[in-house]
């Protein structure tokens, strides 16, 4: 097929794929450079509002489950930057319905690029940068009261990459229940915005319960709970392991192997419409 | 009131019917939505829970009356069409194709046309999108049940909600007879009813000024005034003025679609179709 002899060499290419085919985007995006700008105003004011309902919250309260205005901010500031990123990077994957029943996944197959790539790739929007900008401010603005070391900073990128590849898989393996059910693309609405939006808020607020499923199943505490907790030197009101601050990069590798599984049953499962 | 009025009025109610038809035919995106609606539901409870509970009157609700509110407004957002989508979608793919020039030529109002089929899929999404996940809400959470006149106003509300979100919608999608594409305006209308119509924060919440203008605006009535109805925060001779705000509101915006319309259809004919 493709001169992908080493999974290496796989790799390379697929990521050479994915940039030809996101320039092609970007290009043509650039192609209208006010409508482009915009946009990506617009994004950064669309998700600022989302924020002031939270700060207006603080107009009624002090404290938010045990938590201040700015520490809240860090924990937003992370989930947000690792989710629009993800969700700039996944680009059309939550549209494989429309693509199986339009028979564009059919074209896809026939080509020496891999689909999940191609998928992705497509219709890449990079005006999303205004919702990742929009996450960045907040991030900047809770930033002062995390007394910052190597350390720390260390936890901080971590934790970013992590939360990147996370979210990424989130999208991935929720959007292969449209192999088997096209229209009901709403279900991994609530899995992707439903875990940023739970991310945006404290654990304590939530029964352990969840917590534990964020934790065990879903991995989304790894995202922003424990590594805000270890950035800000509290404990874990919930008593998890010390080792959880760190282990995001553990969480992430767990979950891809699980996304690559998932993803290859969900291709094996694919008949085309013949549309 | 016999005559030409009851042919007209059984063809707005044969279009509401397809419409709802239409929308029902979609079993498994109906599922997924209810699915999705009831985890934002359960997400947003306990946020709300744990506000009430260090501040438990904050904007004049307890602590039930605010997840009740919660669910009022997941069961809503879709009845409404708050991100849009619904019979305006319709109406500006229509004009940015041009097929538009056939619909002004029909020997039926266009605006009563779109308006019927978006009453239909209100009633379908309301039915559906709205009941079930207020069940699973009052399942996990129990929920406040209004009075007998409380749930009469509600429905009323909610039948004024949805003509009011049109006629914005309606506004917003006939834009595009000048910008040739609404998705900039519909981006920007999502954003605006999403924080005023009352679902991400009740708007008794905002701070004064805010608050007076945001209860002033038409996304009040999405969501907000019926919640209230609900609640039983608007009785008697004050939820007469609630709903009289909403009538309001659902006119002068019909009215200003009319006009659109008109100015629009001239647009149209100088272009030649």
């Amino acid at each position: 097929m493709v001169d992908a002899d080493t999974p290496a060499a796989y790799v390379a290419h697929a990521v050479r794929s994915y940039w030809l085919i996101a320039l092609l985007w970007i290009r043509a995006a650039m192609a209208y450079p006010v409508s482009f700008w915009t946009m990506l105003v617009g994004g950064v004011l669309i998700t600022f509002l989302d924020f002031v309902a939270i700060w207006l919250m603080f107009t009624h309260v002090d404290t938010y489950g045990g938590f201040t205005l700015r520490e809240i901010a860090l924990l937003y500031g992370l989930t947000s930057i690792a989710f629009r990123i993800a969700d700039m990077l996944v680009g059309s994957v939550e549209k494989i319905g429309r693509y199986v029943r339009s028979g564009d996944l059919d074209a896809m197959m026939t080509k020496p690029v891999p689909v999940l790539v191609q998928l992705c790739a497509d219709r890449f929007e990079l005006r999303r940068l205004g919702q990742i900008a929009q996450g960045l401010a907040v991030f900047a603005w809770a930033a002062p009261i995390v007394e910052w070391s190597p350390q720390r900073l260390a936890v901080l990128v971590l934790a970013l990459v992590s939360g990147v590849v996370i979210y990424f898989c989130v999208f991935v393996i929720f959007s292969t229940i449209q192999f088997w059910t096209t229209d009901a693309s709403e279900v991994a609405s609530a899995f992707t915005y439903g875990g940023n939006t739970i991310m945006q808020y404290p654990m304590t607020i939530f029964p352990r319960e969840v917590v534990r499923s964020l934790t065990y199943l879903l991995p989304l505490a790894f995202v922003n709970w424990y590594p805000c907790l270890f950035l800000l030197g509290r404990t874990d009101p919930f008593g998890s392991p010390d080792w959880f601050r760190f282990a995001s990069p553990l969480a992430a590798l767990v979950l891809v192997g699980v996304t690559t599984l998932v993803w290859r049953q969900g291709l094996r499962r694919y008949r085309s419409t013949g549309s | 009131m016999s005559g030409p009025l009851h042919p007209q009025i059984s063809l707005y109610a044969a279009i509401a019917t397809r419409s709802f038809r239409r929308y029902s035919t979609y079993t498994a995106a109906t599922l997924a939505g209810i699915f999705t609606n009831s985890v934002f539901g359960i997400i947003l409870s306990f946020a709300y829970l744990a506000l009430w509970e260090q501040n438990p009157s904050a904007g004049g609700y307890e602590a039930d009356q605010a997840v009740t509110f919660v669910w009022i407004g997941q069961a809503l957002l879709m009845t409404v069409a708050l991100w849009s989508g619904g019979s305006t979608d319709d109406l500006a793919e229509r004009i940015r194709t041009g097929d538009i020039a056939v619909d002004l030529y029909r020997p039926v109002s266009v605006l009563g046309w779109y308006l019927a089929a978006d009453l239909g899929r209100g009633l379908y999404h309301f039915a559906t999108r709205g009941v079930a996940p207020a069940i699973v809400g009052a399942l996990l959470f129990g929920l406040v049940t209004p009075s007998v006149v409380g749930a009469a106003g509600f429905l009323v509300s909610v039948v004024l909600a949805v003509v009011v979100s049109f006629a914005v919608r309606f506004l917003f999608a006939a834009s595009a007879f000048w910008l040739l594409d609404a998705t900039g305006p519909r981006v920007l209308l999502s954003v605006l009813a999403t924080f005023f119509s009352g679902l991400t924060l009740p708007l008794n919440l905002f701070p004064d000024g805010l608050r007076q203008v945001a209860l002033a605006l038409p996304f009040a009535s999405y969501i907000q005034t019926p919640a209230d109805i609900w609640l039983g925060r608007h009785t008697g001779l004050d939820m007469i003025a609630a709903i009289g705000l909403q009538v309001l509101w659902a006119v002068v915006l019909l009215a200003t679609c009319a006009l659109v319309l008109r100015a629009a259809t001239r647009k149209v004919v100088v272009q030649g179709g």
